[in-house]
């Protein structure tokens, strides 16, 4: 029962914040929020049993990335952006899509989600613990882990040449 | 039920790591008095009672209290006043999943002696740990002042590089453990078995980033009050400046009571055997009670024999008397106690209330040793330049962790 109040404050709680990262005209402001956006995602993973992803989603998101982030709004110091309202750039058909898209999500929402997401979904305790996550990443999903390992190489290396000093 | 047990611990946890900070402050103060052989603070006093200096701490939280609370007129408002709590929430949140025993069992009722036995244990201190981060950060930024700023940039290069060193020194630990979970690392320590001897690089580093995470000498440039005013908490003042000065006492106090528990063995003591004093009780009670009663009585006798009536002419004088005559009158009793347990057998929720106190006796005595050491560092060494210190984290440390990592994952493979 405790869970599904939980479940609401922070579903609510994060629509809230991510709506506060796009409206907000301050761009510090924005990276706050994105990291309370975070944090309660965090929070929703913790009620669906995922404690390892709810606690890397804090450790990665909120506490390197977002990091890095507001370290690069102070540097560049950014002003506050007039706020003024904008609408969707671009041709008539991505409009139509993106409403369209939101249209199918908001009736999903609404009418089929039961069906939708509660089909062969079984609650299982161990299977948001490190074992169980670190099995699945070691045998099932060794190739795509891996070749996301390199990836992250690749994007390292690539940082490092663009940020050295060129050579003389 | 469950949920009342766990508001009641959630709120006890808290509370002792906050009533831990009067008392590392005043230790601070005097240790460092000790340290530049002066005498301390010693001034403030009720009734002319002293107690060494420790009335200073209430007289702070007085002046703390009534001074004016500024806000510059150029901050960011909302994010000032909120920089100091997330520097609180974070330093005391962190105790959730951290044990202070083993879990106790009464009649049927297993009580967890922590609030949250996770599987991910550790990585919930990092990860709350990392947002340690954002207090120092939105606090110096949202003051608009330049030394705030400078502050700033270099306290969270440094956190940030820091968390590095001590996740991969903390990978090494688990290589040897197998599990993150905390209670059983400290169950795998029995004896001597600590892994600060069986992991030595590990606990080394860990022990180093855990100093830069705090903020303390040799790593608080991000206060350095000889280049920077006071850093990040430049314009901070009453009880907004207090929050940030608490939460760097909270953390120092989680942090050893992490270290004491990873490394140290946790409840674990050479020669305390916990599942024999959880059967008999009476035994282990007839032989400790009166080794302690000993010495309470001696360390009375001790402190009375310091009195004299002409010393200092007036309330200081009995100073010694209200410390050591509470400590004969315990070891009394404590004797008493044991000639009325002589020949009585005692409940059976003695046995495991007997051996969980004394577990958290035992941690919380690591726990102070290391906050001490943590004091003991700070007035001894000198400041790293700044440079100085990102060498020492990327180009020193983080490679001995790898290399920690790679000695640990070969010895596991190939020896054991």
């Amino acid at each position: 029962m405790i869970e599904a109040y939980l479940f609401y404050f922070f579903a609510v709680t994060t629509v809230l914040l991510a709506v506060t990262v796009v409206v907000q005209p301050n761009p510090i402001g924005a990276a706050v929020s994105l990291v309370g956006t975070f944090f309660s995602l965090a929070a929703l993973f913790v009620l669906l049993h995922a404690h390892f992803v709810a606690i890397m989603q804090i450790i990665l998101y909120a506490g390197a990335i977002m990091v890095l982030f507001i370290f690069v709004i102070m540097l560049l110091n950014l002003e506050p952006e007039k706020v003024k309202l904008r609408t969707i750039a671009g041709n008539r058909l991505v409009q139509g899509s993106a409403a369209l898209y939101l249209a199918g999500v908001i009736a999903l929402a609404f009418f089929g989600w039961r069906q939708f997401f509660t089909q062969g979904v079984v609650a299982n305790e161990m299977e948001g613990t490190i074992e169980a996550v670190g099995k699945l990443l070691l045998t099932d999903y060794l190739v795509p882990f891996e070749m996301t390992s390199v990836l992250l190489l690749v994007a390292i290396i690539g940082a490092v040449i663009l940020a050295r000093k060129p050579v003389e | 039920m469950e949920l009342i047990i766990a508001a009641i611990k959630a709120i006890v946890i808290v509370a002792l790591i906050l009533q831990l900070i009067p008392v590392l402050i005043w230790f601070e103060r005097k240790g460092s008095a000790y340290i530049q052989d002066r005498r301390g603070p010693n001034r403030a006093q009720i009734l002319g009672i002293r107690l060494g200096g420790m009335i200073h701490n209430l007289a702070d939280v007085v002046k703390l209290f009534c001074k004016q609370d500024i806000i510059p007129t150029k901050a960011s408002r909302i994010i000032y006043v909120v920089a100091p709590m997330i520097a609180i929430f974070v330093a005391s949140a962190t105790v959730g999943v951290v044990p202070f025993a083993e879990p106790l069992h009464l009649g049927g009722l297993t009580i967890p002696m922590q609030v949250a036995d996770l599987n991910i244990g550790i990585l919930y201190i990092l990860g709350i740990g990392s947002l340690g981060v954002y207090g120092v950060m939105l606090g110096g930024w949202s003051s608009n002042n330049s030394y705030s700023l400078l502050g700033t940039l270099r306290a969270s290069a440094q956190m940030v590089s820091y968390e590095i060193a001590m996740g991969l020194a903390l990978i090494g630990l688990f290589l040897v453990t197998g599990t993150v979970r905390i209670t059983e690392i400290v169950s795998q320590q029995t004896g001597f078995h600590w892994y600060a001897f069986t992991q030595p690089i590990a606990f080394v580093l860990f022990l180093t980033s855990l100093f830069a995470e705090t903020n303390r000498n040799p790593f608080d440039l991000a206060e350095g009050e000889s280049e920077l005013v006071a850093g990040f908490h430049t314009e901070y003042s009453s009880m907004k400046f207090a929050l940030f000065f608490m939460a760097e006492y909270a953390h120092i106090a989680v942090g050893s009571l992490i270290v004491s528990l990873l490394f140290f063995g946790g409840w674990n003591l050479p020669g305390l055997d916990f599942d024999w004093i959880r059967v008999y009780p009476e035994a282990a009670l007839s032989m400790g009670l009166p080794a302690l009663a000993v010495g309470a009585i001696a360390f009375g006798l001790f402190l009375c024999s310091k009195f004299r009536r002409h010393k200092y002419n007036d309330a200081r004088d009995y100073e010694v008397l209200i410390f050591g005559v509470p400590h004969v009158l315990i070891g009394f009793l404590m004797i008493g106690a044991t000639l009325l347990l002589h020949g009585t057998t005692l409940p059976t929720w003695v046995g495991p209330v007997l051996v969980a106190a004394l577990q958290m006796g035992v941690v919380l005595a690591k726990t102070l040793f290391f906050c001490a050491f943590f004091i003991w560092v700070r007035w001894t060494l000198p400041r790293f330049r700044y440079d100085q210190l990102m060498d020492l984290g990327w180009k020193g440390m983080i490679p001995v962790a790898l290399f920690n990592i790679v000695i640990t994952s070969a010895w596991l493979v190939f020896v054991h």
